[in-house]
């Protein structure tokens, strides 16, 4: 449209270098590996592999949109980065009541 | 090679239904056999089915709303005229089956087909034009929207006449709605009709989230946004938030009654609750959805007609954010009594109660608009008036349901049935109508008759309250929602009365149809007149350029730094200052892509329903392949020519001219206003 | 309307006199493309909430434990990994200009894609003639459901790969391409994150 809103007239910068994506396939190869092995070859209590296995998902997903899909904290990038952090958001309460629901409904009426 | 398809899904036997079709088929053929005889399909299809122009896509949204407003109005009538007839022992006239049906189809009509594409309707009528834009960011994709919509509309009628509508209550809870408990078609019509609308509903909310963001006129700040607009944003956040909950949730229901899935079945580990609360996970937030922008038009009308600025244009918009995010954590209280435990249910009555204090600062945002204005009692300001008391009685009936120990009385009952009809009616629908009356002038360039208005008004309200307080009572007294049929001698005087409510409601709404017949009648008497644009001298952009504006809405993209950028530019003489030239303005053509892809997907959705497995894959097909050719087809648009903007531009100032909103001898070419 | 003005089509799309409205548009293009990627993953959510709350209803049936091959997964998501960084390197090449290149890494990212595909049908189909289909559980169902929807994903995202190699092939490094490809490029990255999310919660600590 005529009067779309451009407030920088290139993109350029934004769609990474083969550095950046370099960088951000060997960060994901670890991430994936390390909860892999931890998983094939439990050495740590249940708990803890959970734990790990959970906080390097979301350090690998940051990784992802950084790396590859070029998330960052520039202008030409913030609508995108607050839809992002909505959907977080809503990700965060629909799956957490839902789940917190589910279960204490499981706790009320189906325990043995 | 028919599926499931045979003779014996049309349902010869069942007098009502045959004469409804009957009905429907004749007025079809009436208004096919007028197109025809007066020429006007080729009109038709060029300038309003292939449009991507977002005034006629949305008013196209409002007349499918307003057609699917009389269906489901007709079912409401005949509920109510079943329950008065039906007592002590009668049957009534409407066997079990068919009421069930009703029912289901009544509320999925009125939020589905009615609600929201009323809502969609003037948001596409008035948004773009707030903002200054020249159309919405996908033009495309908004007609596409639109034909998705009008896809489950098509289907949900068919289901009268070609098998069955779903027996299950609009909510279609499992396992009632799986296939071991509704094996025939009507619970497969009502998922496809809800799946391919809910698509149209979700691609709606991106594309106008993507308006606002990308496409409002140069200097307009986000905050400076008209209050409609936001409300209507805040509506689209919640959109594209939950409509992809309720795709999900039906495509898992899909799969359990088509490939034996077992997620919400009751056998081999299903769980049936979980649809419960992903279903509200969507439901409540689509109430949200439904009655936000209501609030806008209430904000818009208020001020236009006190003749003010809104009293707290900031806090409005902070109210509805707080209304969406909490509306978002809320759902629960849909199914208190499911067994959840004290701690879940008193988050989520808590979070509940909070919704009343942002709607609080609304209402007393508007009676502040209102102090120390000059109201003018047009029917739109009635309308809003009437919306104040009613929802304010709506809304503590909900805070009521809100304390989970009282909702274990009342859930299910009528109180509940009276409870949302209340706000979605006192709110919504009440929102919606002055919304018509205040923007059809816009649409048209004409105005509608007030006295019709008002008489529609009074009716409207006055039915209302005695078709729904009763329902009240009888929710205290024990009668429960969705029967067809009672007992109780003690109910009988109040299913009578609610039952004149209704007919109170009808007249209501006959005199809307008189007012509307009326008005095109005196369409071209002066007092009704008002093709300069600004009847009720308003405060915002789509009150600035000519009613109907111009395909291209703004000649010369408007300056807007503060709220109510036309009111200032009256107030110090720069409105309706033509610049020194004109620039060519990009447009998109219209396109048959979203009307053919409506049609493929409606019959997909019809062969999936009826099984036919191989027209399902082919029209599926078709579809993508459709669609890729039009992306290869890379339409880039046109421009329109200085010339043409500057003969219609031209026009415009005679009217303005003759309207008195512009001295006779001001040059046209004045010093240039902001250029683009 | 048409009678109105005139009818420029293609030519005025690429015509540098009339501003940069086609940089703007795909700009635009790709930020409503985000948008609905958002809404996509809020519906892979709602699948992620109903295979939690079903996880463990096995209804007798086997569970996770039981039927997960950790490392098959690993080379599933290896072959993920790998089409991701192909497809930046498509779209470096696109920005260096080099069509040859850009269709080579798109044909690699294709097959990578195509290879995952082929593993995922392979375990399903294992899966299921060993009598542990979807209709066995409710376990079973919410597993077939998230990790099928996730592949349906990336087979329109083949589709679609292959329709844009075409597109490359035949009009070239064009404005509308790369709107496009950034777009896949969007779409084709976000299911290798929500595939971060499967491998996570479906078979690692399915396996566990």
């Amino acid at each position: 449209m005529a009067n779309a809103h451009s407030h920088n007239g290139h993109d350029d910068g934004s769609h990474g270098s083969v550095k950046s994506y370099a960088i951000g396939f060997v960060l994901s190869v670890i991430l994936t590996l390390i909860p892999f092995g931890l998983v094939m070859y439990p050495t740590l209590p249940k708990s803890i592999t959970l734990m790990i296995v959970l906080a390097f998902a979301v350090i690998q997903v940051l990784v992802h949109l950084v790396y590859f899909l070029h998330l960052d904290r520039s202008q030409a990038q913030r609508n995108n980065v607050i839809a992002f952090v909505f959907a977080a958001i809503v990700i965060l309460l629909l799956v957490g009541l839902s789940i917190w629901i589910m279960f204490s409904i499981h706790t009320f009426m189906m325990a043995k | 090679m028919f599926g499931k398809l045979s003779w014996e899904a049309v349902p010869f036997h069942e007098p009502i239904v045959m004469v409804t079709i009957a009905m429907i088929a004749l007025g079809g053929v009436a208004l096919f056999a007028a197109i025809t005889y007066f020429k006007k399909w080729t009109y038709l299809w060029s300038e309003w089915l292939t449009s991507v122009d977002h005034k006629k896509i949305g008013v196209m949204y409002i007349i499918v709303a307003m057609v699917m407003l009389l269906r489901g109005f007709a079912d409401a009538i005949m509920m109510r005229t079943q329950l008065a007839m039906a007592t002590e022992g009668s049957p009534g006239y409407l066997p079990p089956e068919h009421y069930d049906q009703i029912f289901t189809a009544h509320g999925v009509i009125m939020i589905i087909f009615m609600a929201m594409p009323f809502f969609t309707g003037l948001m596409n009528l008035a948004v773009p034009l707030q903002i200054g834009a020249r159309d919405v960011a996908y033009p495309f994709l908004n007609s596409l929207s639109f034909w998705l919509l009008v896809s489950g509309v098509v289907l949900i009628n068919l289901s009268l006449g070609v098998g069955e509508f779903a027996k299950t209550g609009w909510v279609a809870y499992p396992p009632l709605s799986g296939l071991q408990y509704s094996p025939g078609v009507g619970m497969d019509y009502y998922i496809w009709a809800l799946q391919l609308s809910g698509l149209g509903t979700t691609l709606t909310g991106v594309n106008f989230l993507a308006t606002v963001l990308k496409m409002r006129t140069p200097g307009m700040k986000l905050m400076d946004m008209p209050i409609f607009t936001w409300t209507c944003t805040w509506a689209n956040v919640l959109i594209v938030a939950s409509f992809p909950i309720l795709t999900a949730t039906l495509a898992l229901l899909t799969l359990d009654r088509y490939m034996d899935f077992h997620i919400f079945t009751n056998e081999l580990g299903g769980n049936p609750m979980m649809y419960v609360n992903l279903f509200w996970a969507w439901g409540h937030p689509e109430v949200y959805i439904l009655i936000l922008p209501a609030f806008g038009i209430f904000s818009e009308v208020i001020s236009t007609f006190s003749g003010k600025k809104l009293f707290g244009h900031h806090s409005m918009i902070y109210a509805s954010g707080a209304i969406s995010i909490l509306g978002f954590m809320v759902w629960l209280h849909h199914f208190f009594t499911m067994g959840s435990g004290a701690s879940v249910n008193a988050f989520f009555g808590l979070a509940t109660m909070l919704i009343s204090i942002p709607t609080g600062v609304k209402l007393f945002n508007w009676l502040f608009t209102i102090y120390q204005g000059r109201l003018r009692f047009t029917s739109q300001v009635m309308w809003t008036l009437g919306f104040m008391v009613t929802f304010a009685i709506g809304g503590m009936t909900g805070v009521l349901l809100a304390i989970p120990g009282a909702d274990f009385v009342l859930h299910n009952s009528l109180f509940v049935i009276a409870h949302f009809h209340n706000v979605i009616i006192g709110g919504a629908v009440f929102g919606y109508i002055a919304g018509f009356g205040f923007y059809f002038p816009k649409a048209f360039g004409f105005k509608l008759h007030e006295g019709w208005g008002k008489a529609a008004f009074w009716f409207w309200i006055t039915g209302f309250f005695v078709a729904f307080m009763p329902l009240y009572v009888l929710g205290f007294m024990g009668m429960t929602r969705r029967l067809n049929a009672t007992t109780n001698p003690e109910w009988v005087p109040y299913l009578y009365v609610a039952m004149f409510g209704a007919v109170m409601i009808a007249v209501g709404i006959a005199c809307q149809l008189i007012q509307l017949y009326v008005s095109v009648r005196d369409r071209n008497k002066p007092e009704n007149m008002c093709e300069h644009g600004d009847p009720w001298n308003a405060h915002t952009l789509e009150w600035s350029t000519s009613s109907p504006p111009p395909f291209y809405n703004f000649a010369v993209l408007p300056k807007a730094d503060v709220v109510d950028p036309f009111t200032e530019a009256k107030e110090n003489g720069t409105a309706y200052k033509a610049p020194a030239k004109y620039e060519p303005i990009h447009m998109p053509n219209n396109t048959a892509t979203g009307v053919v892809m409506g049609a493929l997907l409606t019959v997909f959705g019809f062969a999936m329903i009826w099984h036919i497995w191989w027209l399902a894959i082919a029209s599926l097909a078709g579809t993508v392949i459709y669609f890729v050719i039009h992306a290869a087809r890379d339409d880039q648009g046109y421009y329109v020519p200085v010339d043409v903007i500057e003969r219609i531009e031209a026009e415009q100032h005679k009217r303005l001219v003759a309207a008195g909103k512009v001295p006779a001898t001001a040059t046209r070419v004045e010093t240039s206003l902001e250029q683009a | 309307m048409s009678n109105l003005v005139t009818n420029v089509g293609h030519a005025h799309g690429h015509d540098h006199g009339h501003d940069d409205h086609h940089h703007d548009s795909g700009e635009m293009t790709v930020f409503g493309f985000w948008l609905y990627l958002m809404t996509d993953c809020i519906l892979f959510a709602s699948i992620f909430a109903a295979y939690a709350v079903l996880v463990n209803n096995v209804a007798g049936g086997p569970s996770g434990h039981d039927i997960f091959e950790l490392p098959y997964v690993l080379g599933e998501t290896a072959l993920l990994l790998f089409s991701s960084i192909t497809y930046g390197f498509a779209m470096l090449a696109f920005f260096r200009g080099n069509k040859k290149q850009v269709l080579g890494w798109l044909a690699m990212t294709f097959l990578f894609g195509l290879g995952f595909i082929g593993m995922e049908i392979n375990e399903f189909h294992l899966l299921i003639s060993e009598g542990y289909g979807p209709s066995r559980s409710g376990f079973l169902s919410a597993f077939f459901t998230l990790v099928g929807t996730h592949g349906l994903h990336v087979t329109s995202g083949l589709i679609w790969m292959a329709i844009m190699m075409y597109q490359v092939q035949k009009n070239g490094l064009t404005a509308t391409n790369k709107t496009r490809l950034s777009c896949l490029s969007l779409f084709w990255h976000f299911l290798d994150v929500v595939w971060i999310c499967v491998f996570t919660v479906v078979y690692l600590m399915g396996t566990m």
